[in-house]
């Protein structure tokens, strides 16, 4: 027997893209290490932030985690559109098939679960306990936990670059392709193990924020008057704790497939792939609603504040979110017409999809009605806000085109659909949670970032992104498929060439975005939010000092309005100084979820590379490290009233100076 | 709601986290994940059960007596752990060990016959590599089995809490939880049954 399984020295690649990428990576990482420990910091991560269950602290590692995989996904991006740019007119390019096809496999899979799903849920970590006047979410452990597993995942994806090779497949992994005979190497069994693990993790998070939505809101906040961003979020987790195991089922049946010479969905002995698209659907789609109905909540919180205006129809608001969550479980089949299901079944499938239009014009509008006459304030959130609504709208409205299966049978897999999911993607997604990341950044960290660079930020993803994705609209209705390593067809490359103009002027955004952050901690004192206000924001979180005090609330508010913050102030009830504080009960910081974390990478590795022993070891080692914490003395300790009187006083006398 | 936000503000110093009512109901939450994981696997073998690929059918392999058998363990010890928390919840040390006991011996007999019947299964040819059919019913089966196993373990664990520390709060909450996960894993159970075993042999 083989202790090292699979794993030998012809598992690193020879690719000389793979190896420089490597070098960099590992100088990079040296370089970390050295500063890291000439600076004396390690014990301080470790005690401070990794073993932190502070929810805000949480937060902001996720959104570190998502970044640095935006920046890996977007590297993937810009080697795909270089590529097509130069590879015309039956040139080969620079990127051999082999390559290629890991590329697009790894930026969807990075972009969708390990760029989106962290940034999302930072911003959900950060803020939603901040919103509902809660000191913590419901299970600490578990929320530090959850973090662990999505970063475990995300090292499996990179060590694939270093070690063996990613999936070949697209992001979808469709069997038979993905099974063993069309794809014996590493690949799937990386893709697989990186998204059973995180996945296991967001579900974890689904079922925590639930719970503190359900059970730990501020006295006097009843559920309809949940700020709408916590409602959206809320409504992301309905979808998480409902879609997920959908996917952690159809991997597991993969993984039997691939393993143990099961049968799901081989074209022999009776397995039906379709059985797996139909699976990945179910709960790809409700994914694509999980990603965007947060970020529809950003906006809400930030059109809402910049007018100065209480936000139109918060209820319809909800219910429509409801509504969108709802039919967002019955449209799965629009993403295979193909498949030949009878007329009626498409049919019904492209209504429902149709439909899905109504509830999200209801929030166009709600958001325009409030900006109507309302006092706007043109901030970079702002800006994030209008190149949304332009944006998505073109989005929607391409994706109601493709919902119609006559439309659907041309358009299929071509670079149409490719130029309609980023769109929404993009435009809908992302751009919110870069909004809701220059909202809430001084909440979160303390100060402000340079507007004029956010500014200059945005104009380049919007236009960059116009340059990058219009033309695949073109493309696609050329005829031009997706996925494709080279062309030889010269109508295309104009097109061709315009989109990878757009990557590079989004690659300008992103530097921008990284060059605001660098300056913004460089300047950090000059900038310093010493309000805790700095918009005159509406909801709680903005009654708090920034960063927010480490037990978020030092009395729990009671709560008597919708723009709960907005109502102390006006009565004058906001920033009250108390006599007297009661002892905080606070969760300790715990060890026990980045070692769990270490366990699942390491029981993941040694499941791509049959090592066996390994993976046995390390499964055994989670579940004892799981009983262990669960009979863990010391986990929680009281912060004492003299402590939280000095920092209450501290951030009160801020406010009275600023 | 507005009321056990109040109730759960005056009584903060003890309550604030991982309490037992947000437990039970963040507990009763992963319960609806897992119903949706198995849906899934039923889902499944509802699609690829009659793809038996000139193989055997349900009819040709289940043995109903054996599976009865089965069954009526598992349903004995979802009535001996409601007695369990009977006694948990009057805070009855002995009775509460007794009866997590007697549970424990119906849940491994349920599995010693499940893994006789799979291993029969197997050694008679029809493993679960032989078709689509066959692949969808172990794994359907196996992953109910794999949930009474995990349960297995955590009586186990809940056995030598309450042996050793009594029966806290802490204690009888996570009883409670593993009471739901075994009386969950007894419907879904009663859905196998019905729906791969009995709807099979017909």
């Amino acid at each position: 027997m083989n202790l090292l399984g699979k794993l030998s020295w012809d598992a690193i690649p020879h690719d000389p893209i793979v190896l420089v990428t490597l070098a960099i990576v590992a100088i990079g990482g040296a370089a970390l290490f050295v500063f890291m420990t000439l600076a004396k910091k390690w014990g301080w991560l470790w005690r401070e932030w990794l073993t932190s269950v502070d929810h805000k602290r949480l937060g902001i590692m996720y959104i570190i985690l998502a970044l640095v995989m935006l920046v890996r996904g977007f590297a993937d991006a810009i080697m795909m559109r270089t590529q097509l740019a130069v590879a015309t007119n039956g040139s080969e390019g620079y990127l051999p098939p082999h390559h290629y096809d890991q590329i697009f496999t790894a930026h969807g899979v990075i972009m969708i679960i390990f760029m989106a799903m962290p940034f999302m849920i930072g911003l959900m970590n950060i803020i939603v306990p901040l919103q509902i006047g809660a000191r913590d979410v419901a299970f600490p452990f578990l929320n530090n936990l959850s973090f662990w597993l999505a970063v475990s995942g995300a090292l499996l994806v990179n060590i694939s670059l270093g070690l063996g090779e990613f999936a070949m497949t697209g992001w979808v992994a469709y069997p038979p392709l993905s099974g063993l005979e069309f794809s014996p190497g590493t690949g799937v069994d990386y893709y697989i193990w990186a998204l059973q693990i995180s996945g296991i993790g967001t579900t974890l998070t689904g079922v925590n924020f639930l719970v503190t939505v359900l059970k730990m809101r501020a006295p006097g906040m009843k559920l309809m008057e949940m700020p709408i961003f916590t409602w959206t979020c809320t409504w992301a987790n309905v979808l998480i704790v409902a879609s997920f195991p959908i996917l952690t089922a159809a991997l597991a049946m993969l993984t039997l497939d691939r393993y143990l010479d099961f049968h799901f969905f081989t074209n022999d002995l009776g397995g039906n792939s379709m059985m797996y698209i139909n699976l990945f659907w179910a709960w790809g789609h409700p994914e694509v609603y999980i990603l965007v109905l947060p970020a529809f909540g950003m906006f809400s919180e930030i059109v809402s504040t910049f007018s100065g205006k209480r936000l139109f129809g918060h209820k319809s608001m909800i219910y429509a979110s409801g509504v969108i969550s709802l039919l967002g479980f019955i449209v799965w089949l629009h993403h295979f017409f193909t498949m030949g299901s009878s007329a009626n079944v498409n049919a019904f499938f492209g209504i429902m999809t149709m439909i899905i239009a109504i509830p999200t014009g209801v929030k166009l509008f709600n958001w325009l009605f409030t900006m109507y006459k309302g006092r706007i304030r043109m901030t970079v959130p702002m800006y994030w806000v209008m190149g949304f609504m332009i944006t998505f709208s073109i989005g929607g409205m391409t994706g109601v085109l493709l919902a119609i299966p006559g439309a659907d049978y041309v358009l299929h897999n071509s670079l149409f659909l490719i130029a309609h999911f980023h769109n929404t993607i993009i435009g809908g997604a992302v751009f919110g949670y870069l909004a809701g990341f220059a909202f809430w950044f001084p909440k979160a960290m303390g100060f402000h970032l340079d507007p004029k660079l956010g500014k200059v930020s945005f104009w380049c993803w919007f236009i960059g992104f116009f340059l990058a994705f219009m033309p695949l609209y073109v493309l696609g209705f050329l005829g031009m498929t997706r996925r494709l390593n080279h062309t030889d067809n010269p109508d295309w490359n104009v097109w061709l060439y315009i989109a990878a103009v757009g990557a590079f002027v989004i690659a300008i955004g992103i530097a921008a975005f990284v060059l605001q952050l660098i300056l913004g901690f460089k300047n950090k004192d000059k900038n310093l939010d010493k309000t805790g206000d700095p918009w005159n924001g509406h909801t709680l979180e903005w009654s708090l000092a920034s960063p927010p005090q480490f037990y978020n609330f030092a009395k729990i508010p009671h709560v008597e309005d919708l723009d709960a913050f907005t109502d102390m102030k006006e009565k004058g009830t906001a920033y009250q100084r108390h006599a007297s504080y009661e002892p905080i009960h606070m969760p300790s910081n715990t060890n026990a979820g980045p070692i769990m974390g270490l366990l699942a990478t390491a029981m993941g590795f040694a499941l791509i590379w049959h090592i066996w022993w390994l993976a046995g070891a390390s499964f055994i080692g989670l579940i004892v490290a799981f009983i262990f914490r669960a009979y863990a003395s010391n986990t929680d300790y009281y912060v004492q009233p003299d402590e939280v009187a000095r920092i209450e006083n501290e951030h009160l006398d801020n406010v009275a100076k600023g | 709601m507005s009321t056990s936000a109040t109730a759960h503000h005056d009584a903060h110093h003890d309550e604030h986290h991982d309490t037992g009512r947000n437990t039970t109901l963040g507990f009763w939450i992963y319960l609806m994940t897992d119903c949706i994981l198995f849906s899934c696997f039923f889902a499944t073998y509802a699609v690829l059960f009659m793809n038996t690929a000139g193989g055997v059918s349900g009819k040709d392999i289940f043995d109903l007596n054996l599976i009865a058998g089965g069954t009526a363990a598992l349903l004995l010890s979802s009535i001996t752990f409601g007695f369990a928390m009977i006694s948990a919840y009057k805070k009855s040390k002995g009775g509460t060990l007794l009866w997590l006991a007697v549970t424990f011996l119906f849940g491994a007999t349920f599995i010693a016959i499940e893994l006789y019947e799979f291993n029969h299964l197997i050694h008679a040819g029809h493993g679960p590599s032989t078709s689509a059919f066959l692949t969808a019913f172990f794994s359907l089966v196996g992953l109910h089995g794999l949930h009474v196993t995990a349960g297995l373990l955590w009586i186990t664990i809940m056995f030598i809490d309450v042996a050793k520390r009594g029966l806290k709060d802490r204690t009888v909450t996570r009883l409670g939880c593993l009471s739901l996960f075994w009386h969950f894993l007894d419907v879904i159970w009663i859905c196998v049954f019905s729906f791969v075993y009995l709807m099979g042999a017909m």
